[in-house]
């Protein structure tokens, strides 16, 4: 008996099994003792026939392939009615027209891409701030009693929020990204919102070509606009002076053009067409129109794309949370202590180390989530709610709408043929989202291979 | 701090380069890098020291009052039963144990002058001069070359030429260039357990470490590898000391110079190899070599 026995120096020394009054009526130690009491080897008695086991194996089997078999059967059935009912509708009308009143010429374009545009911001939010926040409860385990009591009620909280419906994030986004608990409600004397970036401002003037007035009949005297930007001006309820520099809105982008301006009730300053052409009225009153750079920004968000993205990440971000940690809780601890070991920071081994190796992992949870936000409706008809849309959003903060929302709304309409577009609608959703994942699995696949 | 290690090439410095050329013809037995270490070798000196080392993982004690020297440019072997300690004392010299938030020690443990339980040890300076090797190859999911490349990134700024002379240095120095020189881009998990484990000793001893840490290095490999370590332990013996933890006895007799002997964690017994295997001083040493229990 060479088996290990941490204070057994006496009994090594000295007794056997046998002889020794064993107090300790652990398994092993019953077996010793019938082993010591006859020479006869130990007979196993009530033993369960294998036949009776094997049945249970089976019984296992069959019961998994049906399971297995009527969820797939399930989705088969979805799909193939879907399909059946979309792809005679799909028409290149239904990809690029807008949403009309008559089904024949409605399409999803402007939803498509406020699907494109949402989507693709929340992730590109959510993505860093769930795996930086996944690595911190992972990788950066705090010592002190107090960070770890706040560590683990972070990670109590981000389980439950995983189950919470997404309705109920689509009313925290309304109050917390579309009105901001109206706290920047005022706006400033010139009209635009005081906090924001990514936006100019101009007044628009038209010239008096057309007023016969000052009519010429030149044909380069025709009517022009000038845009004069509001920031230019020091008192925006000025009226324009001569000389005053504005922009033309021209094919090539904003032409500088010097202005001319006149007392309508003085004598014609000139009757050249070029002059007449710059000549605009001195108390005429502009429309101010803006300019908006695609990251244009402004508090609060209002019903734009940026909270509908901020909300989708409020949905996604506990699965995202969740999905990373696993991803890193699978990568051997032996790499992060070889890397350790040679010296790494933490920070080093999470780079170089743990995170390169948890990539497929994350990437898996990062399709099924974003698989999730492309189809989400609740929280977008909460916080968006507009259907007709009749162009793209063009910057952060424009209105848009999303295919699910566009789609729910074609359904409930009464007349037959939108019934069928929105057949055509989803068959379009469903391709983009498998377009998506195929694309993501490709990177994981590619991702894996050279790990490996 | 007495700096008489092997440094690995750094490129321009003739010096260095010497040391490259050793590599590339180790039997040579007149360089003067051999010369200089086996004059060191006649008068060693303790480069660990430690004094009543005790350390608790929570409340249970898994080290008991240890105090022991470690010498330079010797191979010492710790042996003792499962869970005797002998790990947890290897893992407190290159302060792995930090990854253990229960983990805590007392006594006094130094490298040379510094103090390696003080609070303010640039713990990634440490682990450069410690490396520490483990039971199971743990090579990163990168390649071979990358792999090697790893340490020397972390901790120098070299030219893409110096790195790959070094890698080249190191994966000779482990005796693994022959077998991986034609595949240095090739994946390092794609290799056989042995070859994976000396790709961790060349990845250790890249970035120059004054003490090779082993924790049961051949305990997952077969014996035809594990015959490859110990070699590979006798060539590095002149210029690293080296520190081994392992359950094999022949193993410990076979290729260390002395050994020590742990018990439910304390220190039972410490001394020249050959004087513990053939006369102990102490009768659970005798049992444990004799393997009437462990």
């Amino acid at each position: 008996m060479s088996e290990f026995n941490p204070k057994g120096d006496e009994q090594v020394k000295g007794q056997t099994p046998e002889n020794s009054p064993v107090a300790d009526p652990s398994p092993t130690n019953k077996m010793q003792l019938a082993a010591g009491k006859s020479t006869e080897q130990f007979r196993p008695t009530h033993l369960i026939t294998s036949r009776v086991r094997l049945a249970k194996d089976i019984c296992f089997q069959r019961m998994c392939i049906l399971t297995a078999s009527v969820s797939v059967l399930i989705l088969v059935f979805l799909l193939g009615s879907i399909l059946a009912s979309g792809i005679p509708s799909l028409s290149w009308t239904l990809l690029t027209g807008f949403p009309e009143p008559e089904p024949e010429n409605a399409g999803m374009w402007p939803a498509l891409l406020g699907t494109l545009w949402v989507c693709s911001m929340c992730a590109l939010i959510t993505l860093p701030l769930g795996i930086g926040t996944a690595i911190l409860i992972e990788e950066f385990t705090p010592r002190n009693r107090l960070a770890q009591k706040l560590a683990s009620l972070i990670q109590l909280n981000i389980s439950n929020l995983a189950g919470v419906p997404s309705v109920v994030y689509g009313i925290l986004g309304l109050t917390a990204f579309v009105s901001m608990f109206s706290l920047f409600d005022d706006t400033g004397d010139s009209g635009a919102p005081s906090l924001e970036i990514g936006a100019v401002y101009y007044d628009q003037f038209s010239n008096l070509a057309s007023d016969p007035f000052l009519a010429s009949g030149d044909e380069s005297a025709r009517e022009r606009y000038f845009l004069v930007p509001v920031d230019l001006r020091d008192d925006p309820t000025t009226v324009p002076t001569t000389g005053m520099v504005a922009y033309e809105n021209q094919e090539a982008g904003l032409v500088p053009v010097e202005i001319i301006a006149i007392d309508p009730f003085a004598e014609d300053p000139s009757t050249s067409p070029d002059q007449l052409s710059r000549t605009i009225d001195e108390t005429s009153t502009p429309g101010r129109i803006s300019e908006k750079q695609w990251y244009y920004l402004r508090l609060p968000f209002g019903r734009g794309v940026i909270a509908g993205a901020l909300t989708l990440m409020l949905v996604i971000l506990p699965v995202i949370i969740i999905s990373t940690q696993e991803a890193l809780r699978a990568v051997p601890t032996t790499l992060r202590a070889g890397a350790l070991g040679l010296g790494a920071t933490p920070w080093q081994v999470v780079w170089n180390v743990t995170l390169p190796s948890a990539v497929p992992g994350i990437m898996t949870g990062s399709i099924l989530a974003m698989s999730r936000a492309i189809g989400e409706t609740a929280p977008i008809l909460i916080i968006a709610g507009i259907v007709y849309i009749r162009s793209a959003p063009q910057h952060l903060m424009d209105d848009y709408t999303v295919m699910p929302l566009q789609i729910y709304n074609w359904t409930s309409r009464p007349q037959e043929e939108f019934h069928h577009i929105a057949a055509g609608g989803i068959v379009i959703l469903l391709a983009i989202l498998l377009t998506f994942n195929a694309v993501a699995v490709l990177i994981r696949h590619r991702m894996q291979n050279k790990l490996h | 701090m007495n700096e008489t290690i092997t440094e690995p090439p750094r490129g321009s410095d003739k010096n260095n380069r010497a040391t490259h050329d050793l590599q590339n013809a180790p039997t040579e037995p007149t360089s003067r890098m051999d010369t200089h270490e086996a004059a060191q070798a006649d008068v060693p000196r303790s480069i660990i020291e430690m004094k009543n080392l005790s350390s608790w993982y929570g409340s249970f004690q898994a080290l008991n009052s240890i105090s022991l020297n470690v010498r330079k440019n010797k191979i010492t072997a710790f042996i003792g039963p499962s869970g005797c300690g002998k790990s947890t004392l290897l893992r407190w010299v290159n302060r792995m144990n930090d990854t253990i938030p229960t983990a805590r020690a007392t006594g006094s443990l130094h490298l040379g002058d510094l103090d390696l339980l003080g609070s303010g040890t640039d713990v990634v300076d440490l682990r450069r001069r410690v490396g520490i090797v483990f039971q199971k190859p743990n090579p990163f999911p990168k390649s071979i070359f990358d792999n090697v490349a790893f340490g020397p990134r972390l901790h120098m700024k070299l030219r893409r030429s110096e790195l790959v002379d070094l890698v080249e240095w190191s994966l000779r120095k482990a005796a693994v260039w022959d077998e991986v020189k034609d595949r240095l881009n090739a994946p390092a998990l794609g290799l056989s357990g042995g070859q994976q484990q000396r790709l961790c000793i060349a990845r250790t001893i890249a970035v120059g470490p004054q003490v090779l840490l082993m924790d049961e290095p051949c305990s997952a490999l077969d014996p035809g590898s594990t015959l490859a370590i110990e070699e590979l332990m006798n060539e590095l013996r002149d210029q690293y000391t080296i520190v081994i933890v392992t359950h094999n006895m022949q193993q410990a007799s076979r290729c260390s110079d002395e050994t020590a002997f742990f018990f439910e964690g304390s220190l039972i017994e410490m001394n020249d190899t050959k004087s513990i295997f053939t006369n102990p001083n102490s009768q659970k040493t005798e049992d444990y070599i004799s393997g009437r229990f462990g």
